[in-house]
């Protein structure tokens, strides 16, 4: 189980049953966290990240984490900024306070996306069911976060693990994506 | 379906990421309030439409969310290549001839 530990954020809701739990793949719930949209010039990073507690990272499609933090790039000035949801204000306050007068851009947009954990031997297969992407290791190794298209929906698409991937959409989207996720898990059972 | 190259993100994707946003290198005038209607007609709306090699704008709309250059042949829709944008338009006429136009 211990894969299914996305990382240190994006754990499973104890209190959500699975969406899907079969032996070769599971789709769990993830916990509310707090997820900040940073966006500003490259002069504006250093303190960002040492603000935040984690260097923002500047490599296309990577992740930057630190216990308890992670630091997605999403484009080349803009990062989704990952911290557990009681720290909303703490974190908020001391990105503001560490860029001072340095133009930026710091938003809270907590709520506005949901999370599920896709995990096991056939998570790679059944996103690809929907994600136009090579998803095998070489091409997409454990770290790589991008945002894509899952059908018709945007998600942003994060590889924690070798096996585990959290998918992340807008709340509105979610019902979509994640049950366009268990009606495919559920063929796999049935074949 | 088209692959295209997002120059910021360094990958190549399905189409169904980007956005195509026609012609490139179209310069906003610096001040319209000195441009003839006329002018700003061909501003607006007069585009070269170009069969064969021309050079357009997409966005990685999907994706880092940033538009770059495209040099494209309407013909094949074969795309010759991608650029940041800012950049200078490529020598289209070279890369015509390089890919045998
Ligand atoms: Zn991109």
């Amino acid at each position: 189980m211990s894969d299914l530990l996305a990382n240190d954020l994006i754990t499973p809701d104890a209190g959500e049953a699975p969406l899907l739990a079969q032996a070769d793949v599971s789709i769990l719930k993830a916990v509310p966290v707090t997820r900040l949209s940073y966006r500003g010039r490259e002069g504006s990073l250093k303190a960002a990240g040492k603000a935040f507690g984690v260097a923002l990272p500047v490599q296309p499609l990577s992740n930057s984490t630190a216990p308890k933090r992670a630091a997605l790039w999403m484009g080349p000035d803009e990062w989704t900024l990952l911290a557990p949801e009681e720290e909303l204000n703490a974190v908020f306050e001391a990105i503001e306070k560490g860029l001072g007068d340095t133009p930026h851009a710091l938003v809270d947009v907590s709520h506005r996306s949901l999370a599920v954990i896709v995990s096991g031997a056939k998570a790679e297969w059944l996103l690809n069911t929907g994600i136009f992407i090579d998803l095998s290791l070489e091409a997409f190794p454990v770290g790589t976060v991008t945002r894509t298209i899952f059908h018709k929906a945007p998600v942003m698409l994060w590889r924690t693990g070798p096996d585990t991937f959290v998918v992340e959409s807008w709340v509105s989207f979610m019902d979509y994506v994640s049950g366009l996720l268990v009606q495919v898990g559920q063929e796999l059972a049935a074949a | 379906m088209l692959l295209v190259y997002c120059p910021y993100c360094d990958v190549e994707r399905a189409e169904t990421e980007f956005a195509c946003r026609g012609e490139a290198h179209i310069a906003r005038p610096a001040d319209p309030t000195q441009v003839s209607d006329e002018d700003w007609v061909n501003y607006l709306y007069m585009r070269t439409n170009t069969k064969g090699v021309y050079a357009e704008r997409w966005r990685h709309i999907h994706g880092c969310g940033r538009f770059f250059n495209a040099v494209r042949d309407t013909v094949s829709d074969r795309f010759l290549k991608f650029y940041k944008a800012g950049e200078t338009m490529p020598d289209l006429e070279a890369i015509a001839k390089e890919a045998g136009k």
